[in-house]
């Protein structure tokens, strides 16, 4: 079966995000970059579908050098081969649908039967460029799935995360999967696994070579712009309710909450 | 570009892989087992599925060969969460691992290092006994060999994962008679766990490493084949010596992971704990230990990793191996002591973790030898004329 992963590089979330001084972005420098948690899901799911049903794993991954790190940790994890997209046309992008055109550009060149993606990247939220993949290859999607199961070596079952409960669903391959938290447990990049993953094919491509045009999927073809990033209020001192008795501090609460929360 | 300090993507990712696992594998467990005393032979399983033991054997063996600096740097990574499994894991490395694949014959390394490199078994290395301790050339464990057997007797003290569940092996230092000058000859024999007249006791009470097993151990006409001897009659005291100076980059690596990990405790607590009005971090007597910390930890570091890169080059490291052993112990020693400090009385407490790292830091002083005899190998390495005792 060809299975394939995309994977994408983010913050680590206990890195502390500064604001450039034009406000436009963050700070890059000295962050910790980790693989997309969620990306993380889809990458363990690649490798347990090819333990089930054997077949080759591939990582596809778009960004600057460092992602590079992210990628040779996929490969660490078990993952066979990986293709990497770089150009200096790309620096800056704000835009999902150029991503997801350059993806469905690759995935077109290669084999696939089924495509893992993370449900959304931490670092934007986004959560349109799985979707948008599917759509421009014109195969199904399954979006925020928790649970997986197969059916058959060509039919998935999976279930889905909705608001306020959860859908089972059917499908056929090839198919492309968002994966949500719940899916798995992934694994560690062992260290031998290291070792191994420098030897692994990883193909570095730029624009020209996947014969796509800065203009359409680069920052000049960008349909959105960021026009401001600001960090969020910093958080308001708590205030500790003092009395005499527990009965007293109660009744204070219980005014706070009515008169200065006004939750109750 | 003769001076790099850079490291590889591949030492880097190492790095990565084995905080985040330490992280999330041995520290929500790490203060029971402390405070149970427990050596867990689940968590040293999945330390060994990480590629944790075998770290310098070739594949061919089993092993990760993930290289010198990278294994250092995984028992960094591990002892900045807790030193028992630190232990466990440069123990299982250096001392249990490290003889067999240095000095054994292709049999015995085919016997046993794929399976300690799996982590089914570990091996133990007994050197020290109850009056050979920093002169441990003064072994009075003896093995005499009759017909095609070794008998051995005597005992053995303070010995890493020789007395759990998961012990297969002990590489035992024992005196097999007389060389020609008169003095006594020192071999290293191999002993099976299972072997006829070998008692392993686990000993308990210890200050430190608790979760680490710590064995005493008992040859009474203990019985094992002739071909168990490691590498060449009479070789054992250097054998010794030689793995005890590769075993002392693995306790450095524990002196800077612990420093670093009581640094990063402190740091944290000094800035977010409160007094008179404002973070304690920002008064300048609790900032300047900060920065002493922080300065004495990255001398620790650059030293360290330069004793290993001379051994990852086949230069001579014996000097900085032990610089490194002696000052990587004593900056943690300074670093618990000053993180406990600005912990204050909560410092003091169980519930906080610093208080484990003191207690664990104490042994890194003493074991493998102590900080004197450390003085000592540096002393002789410098040009210090006589005897330096």
């Amino acid at each position: 079966m060809e299975i394939v992963a995309l994977m994408k590089q983010v913050p680590d979330t206990e890195t502390q995000i500064k604001v450039n001084p034009q406000g436009t972005w963050i700070i890059e420098d000295d962050i910790k970059w980790i693989m997309n948690p969620y990306c993380e899901f889809g990458v363990e799911e690649a490798l347990r579908t090819k333990e089930k049903h054997g077949g080759t794993v591939t990582i596809v991954s778009i960004g600057p050098a460092r992602a590079v790190e992210a990628i040779r940790t996929a490969l660490a994890m078990g993952a066979d081969k990986a293709i990497h997209v770089d150009d200096p046309a790309l620096v800056g992008t704000t835009d999902s649908l150029g991503k997801a055109r350059i993806l469905a550009k690759i995935l077109q060149s290669i084999p696939f039967d089924i495509i893992f993606a993370g449900k959304q990247a931490i670092d934007d939220d986004m959560a349109q460029v799985g979707p948008a993949v599917a759509e421009l290859l014109g195969i199904p999607q399954l979006t925020f799935v928790n649970g997986l199961e197969w059916i058959d070596g060509r039919t998935v079952r999976v279930n889905r995360q909705v608001e306020g409960g959860s859908q089972v669903i059917e499908c056929s391959l090839p198919v492309l999967i968002t994966c949500q938290k719940g899916l798995n447990e992934p694994r560690y990049a062992s260290l031998p696994g290291i070792m191994k993953a420098k030897k692994k094919p990883l193909e570095t491509k730029n624009l020209a070579a996947l014969g796509l045009d800065p203009a359409q999927v680069g920052k000049e073809g960008d349909t959105t712009e960021i026009l401001r990033v600001e960090l969020p209020p910093p958080r308001k001192p708590g205030k500790i309710v003092d009395g005499e008795t527990p009965e007293e501090k109660a009744a204070k609460l219980a005014k706070l909450l009515r008169e200065e929360a006004k939750v109750i | 570009m003769a001076l790099c300090f850079e490291l590889t993507e591949e030492q880097n990712l190492i790095r990565q892989a084995v905080r985040e696992f330490a992280e999330k594998e041995i520290a929500p467990v790490a203060r029971e087992l402390d405070e149970k005393e427990e050596f867990s032979v689940e968590l040293t399983r999945k330390m060994a599925d990480m590629g944790l033991l075998g770290c310098f054997v070739s594949e061919k063996y089993g092993g990760s060969n993930i290289g010198y600096i990278s294994y250092i740097i995984a028992v960094e990574e591990l002892a900045r969460v807790d030193g028992s499994q630190a232990a466990t894991i440069a123990a299982g490395n250096s001392l249990g691992i490290g003889p067999i694949y240095y000095y054994g014959n292709e049999e015995q390394k085919q016997t046993w290092l794929p399976r300690l490199c799996r982590g089914e078994i570990l091996a133990a290395f007994g050197l020290t006994e109850p009056n050979a301790g920093s002169d441990a050339g003064s072994s009075q464990t003896r093995a005499e060999l009759v017909g095609d057997h070794w008998i051995i007797n005597g005992s053995k003290i303070f010995i890493t994962n020789s007395a759990c569940g998961l012990t297969g092996v002990i590489v035992v230092q024992a005196v097999t008679g007389t060389r020609p000058d008169g003095k006594r000859e020192l071999s290293c024999i191999l002993v099976p766990a299972d072997a006829e007249g070998f008692k392993a006791i686990p000993m308990k009470g210890k200050m430190m490493w608790r979760a680490s097993n710590t064995g005493q151990l008992f040859f009474e006409d203990c019985k094992v084949p002739a071909e168990n001897l490691l590498g060449k009659r009479g070789d054992g005291f250097h054998q010794m010596l030689a793995t005890l100076d590769g075993g002392r980059l693995s306790i450095a690596a524990m002196g800077l992971g612990g420093a670093q990990g009581a640094f990063e405790m402190a740091l944290k607590y000094a800035n977010t704990r409160v007094q008179f009005g404002r973070t304690i971090g920002s008064f300048q007597a609790i900032a300047f230990k900060l920065a002493d910390m922080a300065t004495e930890i990255e001398c620790a570091r650059n030293l360290l990793y330069k004793a290993c890169w001379l051994r990852e080059n086949n230069k001579p490291f014996a000097k900085e191996a032990a610089m490194a052993k002696l000052y990587c112990s004593e900056v943690m020693g300074r670093v618990v002591n000053q993180a406990v400090q600005i912990h204050g009385g909560y410092g003091l407490m169980k519930e906080y973790n610093i208080e484990r790292f003191y207690r664990d830091q104490k042994l890194l002083e003493i074991g493998e030898g102590t900080s004197e005899i450390q003085r000592i190998v540096i002393a002789r390495n410098i040009g210090v004329l006589g005897r330096a005792m």
